[in-house]
């Protein structure tokens, strides 16, 4: 049976986040067929609409408020579930980011529904879908379902690729007009510390630093090879203890759990809570003067040496190769 | 004021894991409070020293809790209930635990919960803003600093590494981020204490819950360890014979760049 899929769209600094056409590759594996639905909320979203389409979505709804200028749960949970009583879907899909994360148990509890936290790949299409998400801090993975009712679940960021752009495709765009009233919480003010450029979470190639990397000028190397890779710069929490740089960067059990092609570990030991941030990414590299670090262990590759030589040559390197290629 | 604490008994996830019969074998491994959750006790007995009132620790699992309760009294928290699901549940999912949880606290009237924002073993984040749901106060997540004043609340979160100041008021539940303070250890008068502290037990027929208002909505079919990992490549000769090979690797092998 083809099921409707409601995604769950998310806009930061004026630009769709990627993890909204992540989710709507995930929603067109459990639709079977059925309509996608894309949900975009802010006070000002409406020309972000067609790129959804671009990416598979059939139809976008927007709700547009002054109220929903800011992310809360009650004004984004008031606009959701009516459009949610709108729509009926037979699944919902969120990306599993800070705003996923804070407003799908509400809305799961609001219909008394389940909810499949933090999934990484999905088995099987429609009704067959099983869903899977790491526990224990991603040593060990469950694969679950949803007995019956609406399926509901949040998408790890960078696991589930995109369907690929197609500018020839169209979703038609709605609005629906909603109350938003009794908002509980005030957002006085939001001081950014996450570096501009490439998100963290959503990069493709992440250059982190650790204790090794020694001073706050010692990230400079890690800067620009992340620069050459178009990637972002990350840090094991030894680094933002020693005030190397901001807990913004933190991968790792109480940070930031990344996942991206490429992540290389410069002058990190390897601690059990910075692999529960890491570990699943697709190609690891360690740089360690010693050769018994524990990252090693979860390394694909491996450089026994000084990070203050091997990343600039890296970098040099990496330079050649874009310029040959 | 009336603070609850929800705490939860986990794994202690330097374990290594070992899965067998498809369930993670809890023989002889470790178990702790959530490390978020001693940030969440921490916070409530600060509170409380400042406010006035009282800090009870909740906790929904087997007798086995007790233990982590008795630290909680240790640190400082006045009360421990341990809701004791041992006999009359087989698999919970969080809607059964933010339910069972819920249905508890319900008629205690707290004007301030406190959770963790994520345990480190089920890992799904759920049960702190289920329970603010149900019972129908509003929540914070991922909070790095707590002021009160009055009934009204200012809070730092933590936003994916950006700091989101906001404004509420009680009652209030909130889950807790690391950088919320520093937990302290239990000192030695306070493990003596914490075994005289009352600590209430009750099942879910005390709270007149059936076997079916339980039901899990969610099954887990499976529990598998990730494939392992082939032992990594150390390179090896001059260092800028290395450089150049992992390059290589990177573009021609792993295709990541
Ligand atoms: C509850 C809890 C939660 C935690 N959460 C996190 C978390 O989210 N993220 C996290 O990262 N940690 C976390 N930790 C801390 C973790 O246990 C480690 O302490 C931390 O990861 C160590 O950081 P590090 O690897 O940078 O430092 P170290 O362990 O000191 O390692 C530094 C490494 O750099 C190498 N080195 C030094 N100089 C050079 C050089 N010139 N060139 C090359 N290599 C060099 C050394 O050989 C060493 O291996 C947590 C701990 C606890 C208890
Ligand atoms: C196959 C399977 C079978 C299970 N069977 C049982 C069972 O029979 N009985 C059982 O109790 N659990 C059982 N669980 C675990 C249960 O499903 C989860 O612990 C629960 O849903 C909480 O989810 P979480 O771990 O993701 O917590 P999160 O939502 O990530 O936790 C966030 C915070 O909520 C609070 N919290 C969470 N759980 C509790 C709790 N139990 N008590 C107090 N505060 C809490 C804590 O403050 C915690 O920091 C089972 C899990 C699996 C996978």
């Amino acid at each position: 049976m083809s099921n409707k899929v409601l995604v769950l769209g998310e806009a930061r600094e004026g630009a769709l986040r990627n993890v909204s056409y992540e989710a709507i590759a995930a929603a067109k594996q459990i639709s079977d067929g059925g309509e996608v639905v894309s949900v975009l909320l802010g006070d000002s979203v409406g020309e972000l609409a067609a790129e959804l389409g671009k990416y598979g979505a059939d139809r976008v709804i927007t709700v547009e408020h002054p109220h929903l200028k800011q992310y809360t749960s009650d004004g984004f949970g008031q606009a959701l579930l009516a459009v949610i009583d709108q729509e009926n879907p037979e699944v919902i899909v969120f990306g599993h980011t800070a705003l996923g994360k804070d407003l799908s148990p509400k809305i799961a509890s609001k219909l008394q529904i389940g909810l499949i936290s933090d999934v990484t790949s999905i088995e099987g299409e429609g009704d067959a879908a099983v869903f899977i998400r790491p526990i224990y801090s991603g040593k060990a993975f469950e694969k679950v379902k949803v007995k019956d009712g609406i399926k509901f679940i949040t998408i790890r960021p960078n696991n589930i690729a995109p369907l690929a752009k197609d500018d020839s495709k169209s979703a038609d765009v709605s609005s629906l007009s909603v109350d938003i009233t009794n908002l509980r919480t005030i957002i006085k003010e939001v001081v950014r510390k996450s570096s501009e450029g490439v998100d963290l979470s959503e990069a493709k190639v992440v250059i982190a630093g650790g204790r090794g990397v020694k001073s706050e000028e010692g990230f400079g190397p890690l800067k620009e090879l992340a620069d050459v890779l178009g990637g972002a710069v990350g840090a094991s929490r030894g680094a933002c203890d020693a005030d190397y740089c901001d807990y913004s960067l933190q991968i790792g059990q109480t940070g930031k759990v990344v996942t991206p092609d490429l992540y290389i570990a410069a002058g990190i030991s390897g601690a059990i809570q910075h692999l529960a941030g890491m570990s699943n990414s697709k190609i690891i590299v360690a740089i360690n003067k010693d050769p018994e670090a524990n990252i090693f262990k979860v390394a694909d590759y491996g450089i026994v040496g000084d990070l203050f030589e091997v990343v600039p040559m890296l970098t040099e390197e990496f330079k050649k190769l874009k310029v040959n290629a | 004021m009336n603070i609850y604490v929800l705490v939860k008994r986990t794994f202690d996830t330097e374990e290594r894991i070992v899965v067998s019969g498809g369930k993670i074998q809890e023989d002889g491994a470790e178990f702790i409070i959530n490390p978020y959750d001693e940030y969440a006790i921490e916070e409530a007995i600060q509170v409380r020293d400042a406010q006035g009132g009282e800090v009870t620790v909740l906790t929904m699992g087997g007798e086995e809790a007790e233990k982590q309760l008795r630290t909680a009294l240790a640190m400082g928290a006045d009360k421990a209930v341990l809701i004791n699901t041992e006999d009359d549940v087989e698999d919970m999912d969080e809607f059964a635990a933010a339910f069972v949880i819920s249905e508890y606290l319900k008629d205690k009237n707290p004007d301030l919960i406190l959770a963790g924002n994520v345990a480190i073993d089920g890992g799904s984040g759920q049960v702190g803003p289920r329970v603010a749901e149900s019972l129908g106060i509003n929540y914070v997540t991922t909070i790095t600093n707590l002021e009160i004043n009055g009934t009204t609340v200012t809070i730092k979160r933590d936003v994916e590494g950006d700091t989101e100041v906001l404004e509420t008021s009680l009652p209030l539940l909130v889950t807790a981020q690391q950088g919320l303070n520093e937990p302290r250890y239990p000192s030695l008068p306070g493990i003596m204490k914490a075994k005289k502290k009352p600590l209430e037990e009750v099942e879910l027929d005390d709270l007149d819950i059936d076997e079916d208002d339980v039901e899990a909505k969610t099954e887990t079919i499976e529990i598998y360890l990730p494939p392992k990992k082939e032992a990594g490549k150390v390179l090896e000769g001059e260092l800028a014979d290395q450089v150049k090979e992992l390059v290589q690797l990177l573009h021609s092998e792993a295709k990541v760049v």
